[in-house]
């Protein structure tokens, strides 16, 4: 019998749009919208992948215009999750 | 064991464990803690952080009220980062795996970041200033504690810091502080000045002490010789006891000097007076044998605390300085604060070369309500007191008229709100920037008297920086141009019968009395602790003989012939002392 891994992952693809990418600000919205729950969320840049809750982690990814960002969330919410962050980074977070 | 050499600022021997204090100025050392010792460091990082979030709150609201929204939102950031479950677990591992101290640990974590974002494009290298800021509220905190357990230590310590900056050492628990050794600093260094005062041996421009101690040695801190030992070992330990025990003895039996007259062998009358910055040192003047305060720096009153003094503080400070020593003379200097961090700091532009800058008495003619608040306070203060007021760093006539009308006008103001003042106070200057000395002639006339304040002059004259370990050993005032300048000023004062003292280190360390004696020096002021010896000597010579000392030395070109013939000199007339 084989266990099921993939009930609760949920990945998604989003391009930075905003003019100066994953700066301090969106990047802490970003963080503070990751925060509100309770799934654990990655962010990856390539092979670059870090917790989407640490404005530290997150800053590191250097996320500029048009760089794609793989968003990984796991949890009972993270259908939620995925959503919610897609839409504020498409947004462009409101800049 | 390893022995360490270093300037031996104020003499004796201490034997304590250490307590090193960090700089969050300067980079942190990596230092190791014992393995129990992590739980502690991990609480104090907690705490750390607890207290920056709060002070960044506070930030937060402040520049709400002032500036708005927008300019407020970069501490979202910062309250971001310290709020970082990543960076803490980062800290945390550093501390539990290296064994490293939660100062340490935040350097090197959030240096390794920075060192990250410097590489990204510009508008997200810019933010490695928040983590900078972050790095430096964070060790602010954390070496905060640190100064803040010397206020109230329970067992004897010694203390190895960079250097010690001034409200360091006024909160220091003096009971239990038995030594100071530092990486930074010379003789005339704020740290030498306090460890003079409260009689601690201390040696400082160690260069690393604070890098290759750890923080759980034994020290023996020999200030005598300049001489740091870290662990040291049964023998050097046996053999230090003996030395400190020694120097008690010596030190008890210059008290049999209290009540007896500073006067030479044949006959001349010298006034030795005490140096001091809190209204309790008096009690040491006395105790020590000195004729009342010839410098009393007023500077603490405004280093012990985050506003600035009210009137009535000022006021207190100086009738408890005068109810100590009721009759004797007080000699009151206005503030003198500039070229310091306390200055620096609030700033709105810090200066480029503080001691060149808006330091002292121009300090104090920029800021009136300042300058005022103090004048008040002291005429107030002195109406039945033999007070004088000194004014320092002056550098013009202009300077010293401007400062003399505003205690006229400040005199005007008491008499007619009919508060009780003096109206007749005697006012000096200090004359420690070269123009000031070369320009004596005419000062004099202006002025009740002269004093000579050796370390800003050797700093001006020659163009160094005596907190710079890199220059610190071309410091000194032994210095031919220094000598003659200070000649020059007795002199003037003798013809124009302006009495002079001299303040500055050299009044306090015996190597010099003989010479200042023979260049017509009569008043002396110094660090009461030194003031037996001083008085030892005056005794133990004639004016005859310290004439003879101030005619070789004027033979001298260079400050190292000076002083090794001044140590000769000096070894003859106080073996005890120097006895190397």
């Amino acid at each position: 019998m084989s266990m099921d891994f993939t009930v609760s992952q949920i990945e998604q693809e989003v391009t930075i749009v905003n003019k100066f990418g994953l700066h301090a600000r969106p990047a802490m919205q970003f963080v503070e919208l990751a925060n509100k729950f309770s799934c654990s969320i990655e962010v990856a840049k390539g092979t670059l992948v870090v917790d989407a809750k640490s404005i530290m982690s997150v800053m590191r990814l250097a996320a500029t215009k048009g760089t794609v960002l793989k968003i990984t969330a796991d949890g009972t919410d993270a259908a939620e999750a995925i959503e919610a962050l897609s839409e504020l980074v498409d947004s462009g977070f409101g800049e | 064991m390893i022995r360490k050499k270093g300037i031996g600022v104020s003499p004796g021997v201490a034997i304590a464990q250490i307590v090193i204090i960090d700089n969050e100025e300067f980079d942190i050392p990596e230092r190791h803690v014992p393995v129990d010792h992590a739980q502690n460091e991990l609480d104090r990082l907690k705490y750390a952080l607890k207290i920056s979030k709060e002070e960044i709150l506070n930030l937060q609201q402040r520049t709400i009220e002032r500036i708005g929204k927008e300019a407020a939102s970069i501490f979202d950031f910062h309250l971001g980062l310290l709020n970082d479950k990543v960076l803490q677990e980062k800290f945390h591992d550093t501390i539990l795996s290296g064994h490293v101290t939660a100062e340490y640990s935040v350097a090197t974590v959030l240096r390794s970041y920075a060192k990250e974002f410097l590489a990204m494009p510009q508008y997200l290298a810019d933010r490695v200033k928040d983590v900078y800021d972050i790095e430096k509220r964070l060790l602010r905190n954390l070496t905060g504690q640190q100064r803040q357990s010397l206020s109230h230590l329970t067992r004897n310590v010694v203390v190895v810091a960079h250097d010690m900056t001034p409200s360091q050492t006024a909160s220091m628990d003096r009971k239990h502080i038995k030594g100071i050794a530092t990486d930074a600093g010379g003789a005339t260094s704020h740290t030498a000045i306090v460890a003079r005062a409260l009689g601690i041996p201390a040696v400082v421009g160690l260069e690393d002490i604070t890098s290759v101690t750890s923080g759980s040695e034994q020290l023996i801190i020999d200030g005598s010789r300049g001489l740091v030992i870290i662990d040291p070992d049964e023998a050097t330990l046996e053999e230090c006891r003996l030395l400190a025990q020694q120097q008690v003895e010596f030190i008890h039996s210059l008290d049999a000097l209290q009540n007896l007259p500073a006067v030479t062998k044949d006959g001349h009358e010298i006034t030795l007076m005490g140096n001091i910055e809190f209204p309790e040192e008096v009690e040491t003047v006395q105790a020590k044998g000195g004729e009342g305060v010839g410098l009393y720096r007023t500077e603490f009153l405004f280093l012990g605390s985050d506003t600035e003094p009210s009137e009535e503080v000022h006021y207190e400070a100086y009738r408890q300085v005068i109810e100590y020593c009721p009759g004797n003379t007080i000699i009151i200097r206005t503030l003198d604060l500039g070229a310091d961090k306390y200055t620096q700091s609030r700033a709105r532009n810090p200066e480029r070369n503080p001691f060149l800058g808006c330091r002292s008495i121009r300090f104090c003619l920029q800021n009136l309500p300042l300058f005022k608040t103090q004048i008040r306070a002291i005429l107030r203060a002195s109406v039945d007191a033999n007070v004088q007021m000194l004014f320092p760093l002056v550098s013009s006539l202009t300077e010293l008229r401007q400062a003399k009308s505003i205690v006229k006008d400040v005199a005007e103001d008491l008499e007619e709100e009919g508060l009780p003042h003096r109206n007749d106070i005697p006012i000096g200057i200090m004359i420690e920037v070269p123009a000031a000395a070369l320009q004596a002639n005419s000062f004099a006339k202006e002025v009740d008297f002269f004093s000579i304040g050796t370390n800003d002059l050797v700093q001006y004259t020659l163009a160094v920086d005596r907190g710079n370990e890199k220059v610190a050993p071309l410091f000194t005032a032994a210095h031919p141009s220094v000598l003659r300048l200070i000649r020059e000023v007795i002199r003037t004062g003798q013809q124009h019968e302006v009495p002079v003292s001299l303040c500055g280190e050299i009044a306090g360390d015996p190597m010099y009395t003989l010479l200042l004696l023979g260049l017509g020096l009569r008043k002396f002021s110094c660090t009461p602790m030194a003031i037996p010896e001083i008085k030892k000597v005056i005794r133990s010579i004639t004016i005859q003989q310290a004439l003879e000392v101030a005619r070789q030395v004027s033979r001298f070109d260079t400050d190292k012939e000076i002083l090794s013939y001044l140590r000769a000199v000096t070894r003859k007339v106080l073996p005890e002392v120097y006895s190397e």
